[in-house]
């Protein structure tokens, strides 16, 4: 699903350039969770961009589900992530003036598909997450938890090849967090690849293979226990 | 192309942004006022020396002779010029192509006396053109005509006012009046634009005058329509031409404007047009730049706006929407808040050029301050154009910034 041969990527600062990422080889097949971890600065978030297409790589070559992501327009990149991407942000990212079904219901406005059948699936998706009764809230009358739980309604919405999720707990308490977890536990086990980054153990422990990331470089990649139980 | 969930995302937008989308809709809405007020007042202005001239033909040329001031050919200063019939069958004769009414005027006051009424008037003894030249509007009957010249006939047209005075509401068509002692007969009653000064006054053929009083040949003054075919250029030289020979055939000095000049409509246009021009390269000067001013204004919000909803465009291309949806739903919503505050202003402005038209004609000499459909329509064009450009170059700018970036934004 996601091949990553010998990626850099470096950012400018100033006259100098900060390599983030020093040549990273990453296979994920369809179907896993996966979580990547790593300490603040250790390029795990820029790898997520890059696999989000959010940022565009420098060097080595990137396949989404086979296809050589290069030289990709904004509009390209647009009609890519709509298709095969959903995103579930450490800080929600809902439109703040938008009611919960209305965020859930906006990738599929993109998508194109009218706005009676949109409403209808998007419905579906929040009862999904178990926030029918919510549906016509606004972000700010939500939870953190609620509001979480919404947006991976709308990352799920589309029907996407692969979720990522950028410290999906981040900003969340304990329960909540297992709340989430066992949400996007429960979306894999449908058979959706899920991506995950994190710096917490006990998350990363809830996934099936960890990938270690530490000054650019994969450090560590391996099954959890909880998959080798399986 | 009609896209009804494009529409519901701008009223959304719109509507949960009420206070920002008030102010830059206030901004137009200022400017658009202001432009309507200035151009309606001075298109009232305009309206106003258009009036000033409404009494008599636009393209009226009088010539009068009074007393010579400069000596000439051993002829003294002081002498007396009379006109006669020899010249205005001279200017007659000389310019035919040029002219296009023609006509002689003597003044004289005289008592017309009806049974017991009796009154004080004006009489302008004159050929037929002089209907034209002075806009004579005949409500009765009919004006004087070439026979009656020829035959010298003893007829009157008398003003609206004076068949009030003499008549009351009963006919006067027909009757005969007495005009300093002899019978005249009243073919026609006329109204003149140009106020109740002009309808307190009668006319009667020129012959008849000459014959009856003084057995002479001469008159007053030569009214002249010239050919409307001519330039404004043109009609100044024609008339300047005419003043110069009609002073050498009379034996006047070439520059003595206070023995015989020539009154020319024509340059009275000229300078109107000229100040009138000027006057509204003015407006359109200070119009443009209240409209500028407004746009910029416009544009000033919009970047703001953009600023703050940078993050918004970065979930949304997250999401999946293309740069251009983005471009051009911060586009739409831009011309749509300048079309209607636009509006608001281009209404309210007429509405208060309406409510102080009436006391504006009295005290400022401004007639009917209003707006041409040309000026809205050009307006209109502006107020889409820079809702365009309001909305475009910030929004493009925005929808280039990769997501990342956008997102990070706060």
């Amino acid at each position: 699903m996601i091949k990553i041969e010998k990626l850099h990527k470096s950012y400018p600062i100033g006259k100098e350039a900060l390599h983030v990422l020093k040549g990273i080889d990453l296979h994920i097949k369809e179907g896993e969770f996966v979580s990547i971890m790593g300490s603040s600065g250790s390029g795990k978030s820029t790898l997520l961009n890059i696999v989000g297409l959010l940022d565009e790589h420098d060097k080595g070559d990137y396949f989404l589900n086979g296809q050589l992501i290069k030289n990709l327009n904004e509009k390209k990149a647009a009609i890519l992530r709509n298709k095969f991407l959903g995103f579930v942000f450490q800080s929600f990212n809902l439109i703040s003036y938008k009611t919960a079904l209305e965020n859930v219901a906006l990738p599929l406005y993109y998508k194109g598909m009218k706005r009676k059948e949109r409403l209808i699936v998007a419905m579906d998706y929040l009862d999904k997450v178990g926030l029918k009764d919510w549906a016509n809230h606004l972000p700010n009358e939500l939870s953190g938890g609620q509001k979480q739980r919404v947006a991976i309604a709308r990352a799920l919405v589309t029907k996407p090849k692969v979720v990522l999720a950028d410290e999906p707990t981040g900003a969340l308490d304990s329960t909540t967090s297992d709340a989430v977890m066992d949400l996007l536990k429960d979306i894999n086990n449908e058979g959706m690849t899920v991506f995950v980054i994190t710096h917490e153990e006990e998350i990363a422990a809830q996934t099936s293979r960890i990938v270690r990331l530490k000054d650019g470089v994969i450090i560590s990649d391996e099954l959890t226990k909880a998959a080798k139980a399986i | 192309m009609f896209d009804l969930d494009r529409w519901r995302e701008i009223f959304q937008s719109i509507n949960k942004n009420r206070l920002r989308s008030v102010m830059s809709g206030f901004t137009v809405a200022f400017a658009i006022l202001l432009f309507t007020l200035l151009f309606g007042i001075v298109s009232g202005l305009s309206n106003s020396f258009k009036g000033a001239f409404n009494d008599d033909a636009k393209n009226s040329m009088k010539v009068r002779v009074w007393k010579t001031s400069k000596p000439y050919k051993g002829l003294q200063t002081g002498r007396r010029i009379q006109l006669s019939n020899e010249e205005y069958n001279y200017v007659k004769d000389e310019y035919a192509n040029k002219i296009e009414y023609q006509t002689a005027r003597i003044y004289k006051n005289f008592t017309i006396k009806y049974k017991n009424e009796a009154n004080n008037y004006n009489i302008r003894a004159v050929n037929p053109d002089h209907q034209f030249l002075e806009k004579t509007i005949i409500d009765e009957g009919r004006y004087l005509n070439e026979s009656d010249l020829k035959g010298k006939s003893k007829v009157i047209v008398i003003g609206r006012l004076v068949k009030k005075d003499l008549f009351g509401e009963k006919q006067a068509l027909g009757k005969r009046v007495n005009v300093n002692g002899s019978s005249f007969l009243i073919i026609g009653v006329f109204s003149d634009e140009g106020g109740d000064n002009e309808e307190r006054i009668a006319y009667i053929p020129v012959s008849t005058a000459q014959m009856m009083y003084g057995n002479n040949n001469h008159i007053g003054q030569i009214l002249l329509g010239y050919n409307p075919d001519l330039s404004l250029n043109a009609a100044i030289a024609f008339g300047h031409k005419m003043e110069r020979d009609l002073r050498k055939k009379m034996n006047i000095h070439p520059d003595d404007q206070s023995a015989l000049s020539v009154q020319n409509m024509a340059e009275a246009n000229k300078g109107v047009g000229l100040f009138m021009g000027a006057l509204y390269a003015i407006v359109i000067l200070v119009g443009s730049g209240t409209l500028i001013a407004g746009i910029i204004g416009i544009s000033n919000i919009m970047i703001f706006v953009i600023k703050e909803r940078t993050k918004e465009f970065g979930i949304r291309k997250a999401l999946g929407a293309k740069p251009a949806s983005i471009v051009g739903m911060v586009v739409q919503e831009s011309v749509l808040i300048t079309t209607i505050a636009g509006y608001l202003g281009l209404s309210l402005g007429t509405y208060i050029l309406t409510l102080i038209g009436d006391s504006l004609e009295a005290d400022y000499f401004i007639k009917d301050p209003s707006v041409s459909p040309i000026i809205v329509l050009g307006a209109t064009v502006v107020l889409v154009a820079s809702g365009l450009i309001a909305g475009y170059l910030p929004a493009k700018k925005a929808a280039n910034i990769k997501p990342i970036v956008a997102l990070r934004a706060d």
